[in-house]
């Protein structure tokens, strides 16, 4: 999705990989940033409500923003290669409506994406655009374990040309 | 602390914590792992870019807001996790060595219909670095037991 604001579109779908959660790995980013008894340990987690140990709903999120971050990497040394202009990426201010729609288990494989759902110019950054994307996971299964909307500030072409 | 249920939340209610240190090793760490976008991993790339320095992950910052979280008081009550997450607003970086502290909000609560033994209660949290300015914001509508039905213990 690394394309200048007026060539990105609505509708534009990219896939960004898939990761397996392993029982080591969801305790290991768990018992850092979010020790619920059941991101921790095996037994906690089969003694509540979700059955089963299961990942901090922000490890989700993380790998999704790491399969991004990846994907774009590859798009602009492909970009760099072909000797095209590559455009500026700016923070994102946030998102909404992330939804946990399932718990992610050990050993479960999440498939992520990411689809351009809005785009409008920055009034505040004018060499900027603002693209709105719905960022997706979903398990091995095709269920889907994770949604949210989400904004980020991209460059624009030419600024001046409305 | 005594062990929180739905029936402790009350609109209006709110609960600090902090302050809690965030080094620049963890900044680089999870960066490294997360989100290695140059201006999360690099001085001067920060520098030239629109957070004018470096910061941290909007994604660290989230996952050390949940750590607060954690320890403020969702580890001392019958907490059984959320479906979502309805904002997430990141209004500044955190820097290298900023002091944040955790301000959660009781926003409304109520009985789940199908599951009386759960409640829902919606919590909006703040984060605010040690000059007073809030870094990030977010809602949450969390599932906690209930008191009367025996939740987890």
């Amino acid at each position: 999705m690394i394309k200048f604001f007026e060539d990105l579109h609505v509708g534009e779908r990219a896939q960004l990989g898939s990761y397996l959660f392993t029982a080591e790995d969801i305790k290991t980013f768990a018992s850092q940033y979010d020790p619920q008894r059941f991101h921790v340990d095996e037994e906690q987690g089969r003694q509540s409500p979700y059955g089963a140990l299961i990942a901090s709903g922000w490890h989700t999120g993380s790998i999704w923003m790491r399969k991004l971050v990846d994907h774009h990497k590859a798009q602009i040394e492909a970009m760099r290669e072909r000797g095209e202009e590559i455009p500026a990426l700016g923070p994102s201010p946030g998102f909404r409506e992330l939804k946990w729609h399932k718990p992610v288990f050990a050993g479960d494989t999440v498939t992520y994406a990411v689809e351009v759902i809005g785009k409008r110019v920055s009034k505040s950054r004018p060499r900027f655009g603002i693209i709105e994307t719905l960022a997706t996971g979903d398990n091995q299964n095709g269920v889907r374990v994770i949604s949210f909307v989400s904004t980020t500030f991209i460059e624009r072409r030419s600024p001046s040309a409305e | 602390m005594t062990k929180l249920y739905f029936e402790d939340f009350t609109p209006g209610q709110a609960i600090e914590h902090g302050p809690r240190l965030v080094t620049r090793e963890e900044i680089l760490a999870f960066a490294a792992q997360y989100d290695p976008q140059p201006m999360h991993l690099d001085e001067e790339a920060g520098r030239n870019s629109m957070m004018g320095g470096l910061g941290a992950s909007g994604w660290h910052t989230s996952s050390l807001m949940m750590r607060m979280i954690c320890d403020s008081f969702l580890l001392d009550s019958t907490s059984m996790g959320a479906g979502g997450v309805e904002e997430v607003k990141w209004l500044k970086p955190v820097r290298p060595d900023d002091k944040l502290t955790l301000r959660t909000t009781v926003l409304d609560t109520r009985r789940s219909r199908s599951r009386p033994e759960i409640g829902i209660v919606r919590l909006h949290y703040e984060l605010f670095n040690q000059h007073g300015d809030g870094v990030m914001i977010m809602i949450v509508p969390t599932m906690f037991g209930t008191r009367d039905s025996k939740g987890p213990s």
